[in-house]
């Protein structure tokens, strides 16, 4: 007879493991299915987790999680092949209880977060794939996992398989399948470096962090960012960019982030570390227009199987801990009425709905294909800011005014007044 | 400049003997027009053998992203997870 849970959770990352958490404390009895040999094994991202999410599922879990390092700086740079402009918000009010955001390295984090599940009374399995759902006409059942005696009997399924969602796809709940242009390809290095070599070049206090995020020639000018963050002794270094546009120009995602680390902007906050781990990740970029149906009979989806990331904020472990919450309180207020079909479980579209997790994705709904169609963004722009601002801070006896002309000229040269006023305009349809 | 075959070396694996990646029909690949397997892995997983006339796949070497899956036009790639445990172990992440 094919064992039975109340809850099946498939995969133990952050969205996963929000959900199981505040299932097992309601008494709900839950089961984690995690292919890796513990949780966070298989796991990527740039590495920023944000306190308030986290807080709302572990309350106080940076007094005792395995962190890196409160983040006090973000910076932002855009690059060209040989110059770079630059903007930032460094406050020590980020470096204080309760802190806004941390870096942290998921292998160890998601370890960390699974033992609560497990402490809370969740059931974890390691080392095991889900490999299909189990149907009764149009609801979902259970799961078979890749092991003896897989079969496991639930009232609801939770997908929190990650990107590369395989059983989201399967059950039809992405029916059209993902395209090239909703995923982004990201290629991260962890690079070691002393604590204090850390501190000095990135000008971070003892313990403090900071975050940079590259634009412009640090993707070639695809559609992505490129990054560096700053971990308590080494570096996350990495790249993401649209997997359309990397097929269009033909480059490999390594030989993209070799490119950024040799950068002249880039190359001495790197110099003499060493790189202990190469990682490749998928990165739904598809935004609003790209989820998923959100639930079924029997099922809900979360994270990034869901599709929830904002990249333009580069936010993705909140949205993803927030759907796993709101998956949860939607279990327990079907529990109540013990019907699990899709009517009962609408409810969780609708709070993430009223929640910022689908009110950030609507507002920034047209940003995907927008970039997608408008290239020049990343590859016009950067040029001509960074030539603008070279010309201006170049001294050499011609009147300001004369200078201002000669930007003008060369911006115009390029891209007409219409045109000007046509991208100021759009930016401002899809960012504001 | 560092090697990815170097940095692949960095990775820790549990290299199953059953490959996880699988070419549906060799004969797609021999029409596919650019080849965006070769280029789009992160691993460099799939390598065009020109005398052969076949992919080669490296599926040691995968870090488990599905990059090729969706990146592959005639979607000749039968991806699956490796079986649990196996695969890419990430110390790191």
């Amino acid at each position: 007879m094919a064992l039975r849970f109340e809850v099946v959770v498939v995969g133990a990352g952050p969205a996963g493991l929000a959900a199981a958490i505040t299932l097992a404390r309601a008494g709900v009895e839950v089961i984690i299915f995690e292919r890796g040999e513990h949780p966070g094994s298989k796991n990527v991202m740039g590495g920023v987790l944000y306190r308030h999410p986290t807080e709302t599922i572990v309350p106080g879990f940076y007094r005792e999680a395995p962190l890196e390092r409160p983040v006090v700086e973000q910076r932002l740079w855009l690059l060209t092949d040989e110059a770079a402009l630059t903007l930032g918000y460094k406050s020590m009010a980020f470096a204080v209880e309760p802190y806004n955001a941390f870096t942290v390295l998921r292998a160890r984090f998601d370890r960390w977060l699974a033992e609560q599940a497990v402490a809370a009374g969740a059931l974890l399995i390691n080392e095991t794939v889900v490999e299909d759902l189990l149907w009764e006409k149009d609801r979902v059942v259970g799961v078979r996992a890749g092991r003896a005696e897989g079969d496991v009997r639930a009232e609801v399924v939770i997908l929190a398989e990650g990107a590369n969602s395989l059983l989201t796809q399967k059950a039809g709940l992405k029916k059209d399948g993902i395209n090239t242009n909703q995923l982004a390809v990201a290629v991260k290095e962890i690079i070691a470096l002393p604590r204090e070599k850390i501190e000095d070049r990135f000008n971070l206090e003892e313990g403090q962090g900071c975050t940079i995020e590259l634009l412009g020639e640090a993707t070639k000018g695809m559609m992505g960012t490129a990054f560096i963050y700053t971990n308590k002794d080494s570096l996350s270094v990495g790249v993401g960019v649209l997997l359309s546009s990397l097929i269009r120009r033909r480059l490999n995602p390594n030989d993209l982030l070799e490119h950024l680390k040799s950068h002249p902007m880039v190359r001495r906050l790197l110099a003499g570390g060493e790189s202990k781990e190469y990682q490749g990740h998928l990165i739904p970029e598809g935004g609003y227009r790209a989820i998923p149906k959100l639930y079924g009979n029997g099922v809900l989806v979360a994270g990034d199987a869901a599709m929830l990331v904002n990249g333009i904020h580069r936010e993705g472990s909140n949205l993803a801990m927030t759907s796993g919450l709101l998956a949860a309180k939607t279990i327990l207020a079907a529990r109540e009425k013990g019907d699990y079909s899709a009517a009962n479980l609408a409810p969780y579209r609708e709070m993430l709905a009223e929640s910022f997790v689908l009110q950030d994705l609507q507002k920034y709904q047209r940003a995907p294909f927008f970039f997608d169609q408008n290239p020049h963004f990343f590859t016009l722009y950067p040029q001509l800011l960074s030539r603008a601002a070279r010309e201006f801070l170049t001294v050499d006896n011609v009147p300001k005014g004369e200078k201002q002309k000669r930007i003008w000229r060369e911006i115009t040269a390029q891209r007409s007044r219409i045109q000007l006023a046509g991208d100021l305009y759009h930016l401002w349809r899809v960012m504001g | 400049m560092m090697r990815l075959e170097d940095k692949l070396f960095l990775n820790r694996y549990q290299t199953d003997k059953h490959p996880h990646l699988r070419i549906k029909d060799r004969e797609v690949c021999r029409h596919c027009d650019g080849r965006p397997c070769t280029f789009i892995c992160p691993a460099r997983v799939y390598v065009w053998n020109e005398g052969e006339k076949r992919i080669e796949t490296a599926y040691e070497g995968c870090v488990e992203c599905g990059t090729c899956r969706y990146g592959c036009a005639h979607d000749n790639i039968d991806w699956r997870y490796p079986r649990g445990g196996f695969g890419i172990l990430y110390k790191y992440g």
